[in-house]
């Protein structure tokens, strides 16, 4: 393969979020926090009430995974993305707290779109299904908070050259909308 | 009358579903190497080797080969001249797939009322269980994990008979396309055409599990699939959805006789993990 990989590390600033153009393949090193559905809902739910996060989203990456449990001598049990517009209803509110890159697979609302705009986030997907691959760039997973979530808690992840592919960009550009019209027969 | 103990049924439910989780079909496998050959788009290959790469590494080590490890659906095909001994039939199911989840790593991904409580059932038990009595004295026992990134896109319609193969096609091909990046393609897109509202699901569930590459015995539907696995990998969603000619894998029809006021089409679609194992007692 001659891809060309653009390599990042968490967290981002916005000069590196906005140097991210759609279609580019990324391998991203540092630390992501895991939180899908019912781990969201509790982060914009506090958000709202004005209570104190268990973590500063600023400048962070959420990588949307409900893990399958770590066999013994794994650092973490096979963690592929889950479908992103689970969390669109949330999104915005993560957005708006500093959150700067979100990690899932497949379509996204136009509200998160317009608050990415707004907010200078990038969108990566990571391969649906290449669950053992990806755990073999997880490093270490450390429980955050709301362990009674069970497999939806709220974990950090330290992962190293996570393959993904920018699918929406600072401006808004998105890859679903426009990687298949050159295929298209 | 042929005696198959119940410890017997938990053991075969225990090992299919560990098997199926860990191991891709080689059908798949070759299919997705087909892919990477024609594959025309550069991230589209990249996907692709991710996927294979993916799914050699869960083989050789014995871990879940995506993270979904699924909901537990089993087809079993009971032999009328045999007796089941021990204890009750579905409870040594349901306690196979709970010690397959316990002790093989595996997610457990079942939530109990699907609407207010939504609290985990934490050994992804109950499974679903679709039994047909047959003749002979064996029991033959097919197991799947069903991803719901798959399942969450699929999509049923009472088609009025008047809409013929063209409806039917508009479907299917209106379904994958709609569903783009979210069913992790390429998939595998299982079609019902037939029976009644449940029976159109369950023949479209039992076709995303056909071999891929193994085409229906009826000439008519074995153009249909060939035409439809075409005309889906021009839609350009191709791997991972980013773009690309490899959408679909294979397009797979059961039909059965139905109603003559009705055209039910059920279109089950399946990401590239299809996991399945079968074994017979």
């Amino acid at each position: 393969m001659t891809i060309k990989y653009k390599k990042i590390t968490t967290p981002l600033s916005d000069e590196v979020v906005c140097s991210l153009k759609t279609g580019d393949s990324v391998l991203l090193s540092g630390e992501v926090y895991a939180l899908r559905d019912a781990g969201h809902k509790r982060m914009a739910e506090a958000i709202q009430a004005g209570k104190e996060l268990p973590i500063d989203l600023s400048g962070q990456v959420v990588y949307y995974v409900g893990p399958a449990p770590a066999p013994p001598g794994h650092a973490s049990g096979s963690a592929g993305p889950t479908s992103s517009y689970r969390m669109d209803a949330y999104t915005p509110t993560l957005l708006e707290r500093g959150l700067k890159g979100m990690i899932g697979k497949g379509l996204r609302s136009e509200e998160v779109i317009a608050s990415m705009k707004k907010n200078n986030a990038v969108y990566f997907a990571a391969t649906g299904g290449a669950a053992a691959l990806i755990a073999k760039r997880i490093k270490k997973v450390e429980l955050i908070a709301y362990e009674d979530l069970g497999a939806e808690a709220l974990q950090k992840m330290t992962v190293e050259d996570f393959p993904l592919t920018v699918v929406i960009d600072c401006e808004g550009n998105n890859l679903y909308e426009t990687g298949f019209l050159k295929y298209k027969k | 009358m042929r005696e198959i103990s119940t410890d017997t049924i938990t053991r075969v439910v225990r090992e299919l579903f560990m098997k199926a989780n860990y191991n891709i079909g080689a059908d798949v496998l070759a299919a997705l190497e087909r892919g990477l050959k024609t594959e025309e788009s550069e991230t589209g290959r990249v996907i692709l080797e991710q996927i294979i790469e993916n799914d050699k590494i869960a083989a050789a080590e014995g871990v879940a080969l995506c993270q979904d490890t699924g909901l537990a659906i089993l087809f079993i095909w009971l032999g009328q001249d045999v007796r089941i001994v021990g204890g009750d039939f579905n409870t040594a199911v349901n306690q196979g797939v709970r010690e397959a989840y316990a002790d093989g790593y595996l997610r457990k991904s079942v939530v109990d009322d699907p609407l207010y409580d939504r609290e985990n059932t934490r050994d992804n038990t109950p499974a679903i269980i679709h039994l047909e009595i047959v003749p002979g004295d064996k029991i033959k026992i097919e197991v799947t994990a069903k991803g719901f990134g798959s399942e969450n896109m699929s999509q049923m319609k009472m088609l009025s008979p008047s809409a013929g193969e063209a409806g039917v096609r508009d479907f299917v091909v209106e379904t994958v396309r709609a569903a783009g990046p979210n069913p992790c393609p390429p998939v595998i897109v299982g079609v019902g055409i037939g029976g009644s509202i449940e029976s159109c699901a369950l023949l479209a569930k039992k076709a995303t599990l056909r071999p891929v590459g193994e085409q229906n015995a009826d000439p008519r539907y074995a153009r249909l699939e060939k035409d439809l696995l075409e005309e889906i990998n021009y839609l350009g969603i191709g791997p991972g959805g980013l773009g690309g000619t490899t959408t679909a894998l294979a397009v797979n029809i059961n039909y059965a006789p139905t109603h003559m006021a009705s055209l039910p089409c059920v279109v089950n679609l399946c990401c590239h993990a299809i996991r399945h194992a079968v074994a017979e007692i």
